[in-house]
């Protein structure tokens, strides 16, 4: 069978193939296509000449083979220090051997490769620090992902999140009027405490536009009430589009390219439509590296800049707070030991680690932020990066990889760990219920809300008191 | 015999190695790709620059990059390899002696001593390196028979100039062999993998300029390498 009716090389483009595909619990019958999807040989070698160049060609001809990557990859050491764990062997064993066989691989090879792109790669890039030829995996292991997703070898929930962006612009299938609606009634509920609050939609010229992560008005929309609220208390003059408000992309980890483009334009559109003089993007990591940091690639933009300047929640949080926008309540600072997860999308791909501190510094009583080790620039993945969270055929190898920030948070004996990144937040949140280990985990947004002094005159009146029981 | 090998195929050899390498610098360079690449080549060119050079300059002074600091004991046999094969024969006494003699130009030279030191510090380091690649599993999965025939190739000049320096009365074989064996050497920088005599600051210099310009250097924290 060259190709399956779930499992193929086409692209998912239509809301009928998209409901087919996710009918299939749990992929079984898209898995057990794959067993005998036929690999297309002439045009695997093909993309490979034509988009294997220089940076990635040289990268696999002059790997020295020293293996000082090894101990950088928190993967490798999870994992017993198992050498097949070794950055440059999996991407020499996957990559490395396509290349040089000239695309001559076969169905076995294939979901092998399959295996190692998504369950022993999270794309964290921290390897690329240790390795004297300055050799990224995390670039070559997204590189393989797109081969790999042209051929139809691709995890089944990431089929479906790549499909999703290609059908509804949104990792999930949120609507325009879903997401409009979700504005409306996140607004209308929060009027009582927040007289004179509202979620503007399609406000052209405004300071912000703010972007989120489809996840919040589907899953969560408070955390998109506490946005509002946040930036109604700074003042703000803010809005978010009706179109283009998903900053999200499953496709990058599926190596989806085709869809990252159109996912990404979508979102430069409404920046092109409402002229907003910055955008904010919120506390997602993934979200922000896909639409901001390598976005602009894939819109064809060679100044690599979003077409308005876009900067990561934490940006502005800080920015908030150094600026007196948002004051906190001394009395309220925490005052229990506390830790900071250092998202790799933000931290290695924007270079938020001191950011990130500042924020840290209004916001914790001294003396009772214990980082991890490593941190900053050097922290580990929380281990469901890359779309590793997401994969149910990868569940018992991810929660082996939860595992390394089990142990560092474990080490710092912190209570409370704060993952403003929402991939970071759910890995936490799954090895609190997989490892029990008693700690809490938090976003930026609630724990500001609980400490920030609130003005006088955004105080709901208190007139009307004494209608209600 | 020996006027051929050290007239015009001397020549050759180094005509091969430099043109080769420019070759290949060149084709690095002409394959790059902003969009492939995901880098804005060409833009924020001062931060490019900078990132590049920091990226460059970590690697190449020992114990300057967290990765070298962290493997203390191969950065210290990789450093003395590279020393031995790159800095010792530019400044060895006789080397120059013979540029002098032919073209009238020279340069300072090292104490015959300090050269035969660094010589055998290099050939053990070698050593070393290649028992590792057998010792260490992380290493030896990722080993190839390249990686051997590149040791040996870059070992042999050294072992073969060594001897060869120490040799008294007739020292021909010996002298024939290093010649041969550099030569040798030479012609395979640019053809193999050891075309990471350019091929380094190529790789590093894009990596820190994506870092540099894109991945934290217009915050101003680029990466701490
Ligand atoms: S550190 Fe770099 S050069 Fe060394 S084995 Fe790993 S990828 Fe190859
Ligand atoms: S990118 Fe991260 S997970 Fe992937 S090989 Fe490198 S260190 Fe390991
Ligand atoms: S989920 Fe968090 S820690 Fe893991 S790769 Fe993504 S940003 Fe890094």
């Amino acid at each position: 069978m060259p190709e399956g009716i779930y499992c193929n090389k086409r692209p998912i483009t239509t809301e009928e193939e998209l409901k087919a595909l996710l009918s299939d619990t749990r992929g079984t019958k898209y898995y057990e296509e794959m067993l005998s999807l036929e690999v297309d040989r002439e045009k695997l070698w093909a993309t490979i000449q034509k988009t294997c160049k220089s940076r990635t060609k040289t990268w696999l001809d002059v790997c020295a083979r020293c293996g000082l990557c090894a101990d950088s990859c928190f993967l490798y050491l999870v994992n017993d220090c198992k050498p097949e764990q070794v950055p440059s062997y999996k991407i020499q064993s996957t990559l490395g051997e396509i290349v040089r066989r000239k695309g001559d691989v076969d169905n076995a090879f294939m979901r092998h490769a399959m295996e190692v792109a998504w369950s022993q790669c999270t794309c964290c890039n921290r390897c690329a620090m240790y390795c004297p030829h300055g050799i990224d995996m995390g670039v070559m292991m997204g590189y393989t992902r797109g081969l790999l997703y042209s051929q139809g070898f691709v995890p089944w929930e990431l089929k479906i999140g790549a499909g999703m962006h290609r059908v509804y612009r949104a990792q999930m299938d949120v609507t325009t009027e879903d997401w409009v609606e979700t504005c409306e009634w996140m607004a209308e509920e929060q009027q009582d405490d927040w007289p004179g609050l509202e979620i503007p939609v399609d406000k052209e010229d405004a300071d912000i536009m703010y972007t989120c992560n489809a996840r919040e008005p589907k899953h969560y929309p408070e955390d998109l009430a506490e946005a509002a609220i946040l930036f109604h208390i700074a003042g703000e003059n803010w809005t978010v589009p009706s179109e283009g408000w998903e900053q999200t992309s499953l496709s990058m980890f599926a190596g989806d390219w085709e869809a990252c483009k159109l996912q990404v334009e979508n979102v430069y559109a409404a920046i092109d439509r409402l002229k907003p003089k910055r955008v904010i993007g919120t506390e997602c990591g993934h979200a922000h590296r896909a639409t901001v940091i390598e976005g602009p690639f894939w819109a064809g933009r060679p100044d690599g800049q979003p077409p308005a300047p876009y900067i990561h929640y934490v940006q502005w949080v800080a920015e908030a707070l150094r600026e007196g926008k948002l004051k906190i309540d001394p009395a309220k600072r925490i005052k229990q030991p506390v830790t900071y997860q250092d998202s790799c999308n933000y931290i290695r791909n924007w270079g938020l680690a001191e950011t990130a501190r500042e924020i840290l510094s209004y916001l914790v009583e001294p003396g009772y932020l214990i980082e991890m080790t490593p941190n900053k620039e050097h922290n580990y993945c929380c281990g469901g990066g890359g779309g590793f969270n997401g994969i149910g055929k990868f569940r018992p190898q991810r929660n082996k990889a939860l595992l390394t920030k089990r142990d560092q948070i474990l080490a710092t004996g912190a209570k409370l760990v704060i993952a403003p990144c929402h991939n970071c937040w759910d890995a936490i949140r799954d090895l609190e219920e997989e490892y029990h280990i008693h700690i809490d985990w938090s976003f930026l947004k609630p724990l500001l809300l609980k400490m920030v002094i609130v003005p006088e005159h955004l105080k709901p009146k208190d007139e009307e008191e004494g209608d209600e029981e | 015999m020996y006027a051929f090998l050290t007239g015009p195929m001397l020549w050759l050899s180094f005509a091969i190695c430099i043109l080769g390498c420019a070759w290949r610098a060149y084709m690095y360079v002409k394959g790059l790709s902003w969009q492939l690449d995901r880098v804005a080549y060409g833009h924020n060119t001062d931060l490019a620059v900078k990132g590049a050079l920091k990226s460059i300059f970590h690697w190449l002074i020992p114990f300057a990059s967290c990765s070298w600091r962290a493997k203390p004991v191969f950065a210290t046999a990789f450093f003395l390899l590279h020393i031995g094969l790159v800095i010792v024969p530019i400044f060895l006494y006789a080397h120059v002696m013979i540029v002098a003699e032919r073209f009238g130009v020279s340069w300072p030279t090292m104490p015959d001593g300090l050269a035969d030191i660094l010589t055998i510090l290099a050939i053990l380091a070698g050593l070393f390196i290649l028992l590792r690649r057998f010792g260490l599993s992380e290493v030896r999965i990722i080993t190839t028979r390249q990686d051997l025939g590149i040791m040996a190739i870059s070992l042999a000049p050294l072992v073969t100039g060594f001897v060869a320096a120490h040799q008294s009365g007739d020292g021909n074989g010996w002298l024939l062999a290093h010649i041969i064996t550099g030569e040798i050497w030479l012609i395979a920088v640019p053809f193999t993998k050891l075309s990471h005599a350019v091929l380094f600051f190529c790789s590093r210099a894009q990596i820190g300029i994506d870092f540099g310009t894109k991945r934290g250097g217009q915050r101003g924290s680029g990466i701490v390498w």
